[in-house]
């Protein structure tokens, strides 16, 4: 019957961790918000106690007022932000994709234009945009394409690492099974550049957003980038920040699909 | 039948053959003036010190790398050939398998590739091959869920795919745990008594090499070179326990007194 001791004891313990382990999953969960809710209640407390006017930054109550009446005007100017964004983070990263299989390929092709590609990717987005403006006119078109720009650069990298990170093993066992370029490309290269292939997505997804708004900026009547200017033109504090929330929110979600999408495809990849 | 007398034919035959190397310190001699023959059906291992050119040989045999000098015949035919036509299973080092891919579909890449829809209908199956194995029952795992052993295993299963008459094989249990390493030895005999297959079995460890192979090619280094071929006169089929008896310990001491002066 002593026996029985040890494995109650036993148990006590294992309830223990048990309840320990529950302990920090909640702390993971709140800590977050609760840094959040005290950082709204700074800036609550700030803006009170300082009687900051309103012109020059809102309340948080403001802000989310703001929000939910106006939600229609913040909609309808996200929309085409996000068309643009999405479309350009598309193009940009197909063609990353075809330019680093090309360099993969031609090693001499790369010699030739990765150092251009650096280049380019050296100026900045406000230097590019007007740019781009003036070739491709005030609707879309220049949005998307510096959307595309932004995106091309760190998936281009990424991805010609990932098409080159093959084992040299595993190149010698496609040679000895007289696989093609292409048989190779297909069942190892691009396989292998799955991991990094994401890793450049997610930095893209948000990287789209910032070009889409920039690209309004310079010129547009429409659009998150558009409402900035006005709102800040108009000293209407309370919608550029109830914009500002908005765009962010939308890069947050676009970021969050393409995790998820990643967690979707690459199973290999969590070793 | 594989017993004493070995067949006349050469599955693979070396005349004459060189590697050099060419970088920017200049030129490697990595092997030199090799010539020997390792007869259908047979089972020879390959034993020298590092830097002796045991798997640059291996990959002249296969195709893998070109020699600068000298004649290469595999099946009576030319490398490139002899591997266009699925002859040649090579087993490496690691298991280089796809790690994105489960075991099955790891065995059946040489299905997949390389025209070898038509190659792979000779031989036993993919499930058949697992079997032959000892891993009946791990089609759906991923290479990352198997032991070392288990792994070098399953690429074992992926060379044998299409049944191809010749085995190189580049140190492939090199990484492993002594248990590991004997039991997958006596398997591999079992293997190649079942199958037929011409094994050319690079090792850096004289006990392997004694225990497994009909003749030892031993290498000597700086550069690669013939040593001496050394016939294993041991009783078959070949068991763990015998590596006890005075004759296995002889024939170890021998080999180890030949490396000495590589």
């Amino acid at each position: 019957m002593d026996v029985m001791v040890p494995s109650v004891t036993l148990d006590r313990s294992v309830d223990a961790w048990q309840a320990a382990q529950r302990w920090a999953r909640w702390k993971r969960r709140l800590l977050p918000l609760a840094g959040a809710f005290s950082l709204l209640f700074l800036w609550w407390a700030l803006v009170t106690v300082f009687d900051v006017k309103p012109f020059i930054a809102p309340a948080p109550q403001v802000v989310a007022a703001t929000l939910i009446q106006k939600y229609d005007v913040l909609l309808s100017n996200l929309l085409p932000t996000a068309i643009e964004a999405v479309s350009g983070f598309v193009a940009g990263n197909l063609a990353a994709i075809a330019i680093a299989t090309l360099f993969v390929h031609r090693k001499s092709v790369e010699m030739a234009f990765f150092p251009i590609v650096v280049l380019i990717n050296s100026i900045p987005v406000v230097a590019k945009a007007p740019i781009l403006i003036l070739l491709l006119g005030n609707g879309m078109a220049p949005k998307i394409a510096i959307a595309a720009v932004i995106c091309l650069f760190p998936t281009l990298v990424n991805m010609v690492r990932g098409l080159e990170a093959v084992s040299p093993q595993a190149l010698e066992l496609m040679h000895v099974l007289s696989a093609s370029k292409w048989e190779i490309f297909i069942r190892l290269r691009l396989q292998s550049s799955v991991p990094y292939l994401f890793a450049a997505l997610k930095i893209a997804a948000s990287a789209s957003v910032v070009g889409a708004i920039v690209g309004e900026w310079i010129g547009s009547q429409q659009g998150i980038g558009a409402l900035i200017i006005q709102a800040t033109y108009n000293f209407d504090s309370a919608l550029l920040y109830a914009t500002v929330v908005c765009g962010s929110t939308f890069s947050v979600l676009f970021f969050l699909t393409i995790r998820l999408l990643e967690r979707l495809c690459g199973r290999w990849t969590q070793i | 039948m594989r017993d004493g007398a070995l067949p006349a034919a050469p599955a693979i035959a070396l005349d004459g053959v060189s590697v050099r190397f060419m970088s920017e310190r200049g030129s490697v001699t990595a092997l030199q003036n090799i010539s020997f023959a390792v007869p259908e059906g047979g089972f020879v291992t390959l034993l020298g010190p590092s830097g002796c050119g045991k798997s640059t040989l291996l990959r002249v045999v296969a195709d893998i790398i070109a020699p600068s000098l000298g004649s290469v015949r595999v099946l009576g035919a030319a490398p490139a050939e002899a591997r266009r036509r699925r002859e040649i299973g090579f087993v490496f080092q690691d298991a280089t398998l796809l790690p994105w891919r489960t075991v099955l579909e790891n065995v059946r890449l040489p299905m997949q590739v390389g025209g070898g829809t038509r190659a792979a209908s000779g031989g036993r199956g993919p499930e058949e091959l697992l079997a032959l194995v000892g891993l009946a029952g791990w089609e759906k795992a991923l290479p990352r869920e198997l032991s070392g052993g288990m792994r070098q295993r399953v690429s074992i299963a992926r060379a044998l795919l299409g049944g191809p008459k010749i085995l190189l094989m580049d140190e492939p249990f090199g990484a492993l745990d002594e248990i590991t390493r004997d039991r997958l030895n006596e398997e591999l005999l079992g293997i190649w008594r079942e199958t037929g297959t011409t094994i050319l079995f690079v090792t850096h460890s004289i006990h392997e090499a004694a225990y497994l192979g009909q003749l030892v090619l031993m290498l000597a280094a700086r550069p690669g070179r013939v040593r001496e071929l050394i016939p294993v006169d041991l009783p078959e089929p070949r068991h763990l326990a015998m590596r006890e008896t005075a004759g296995f310990v002889a024939l170890a001491a021998r080999l180890r007194a030949v490396l000495e002066t590589c």
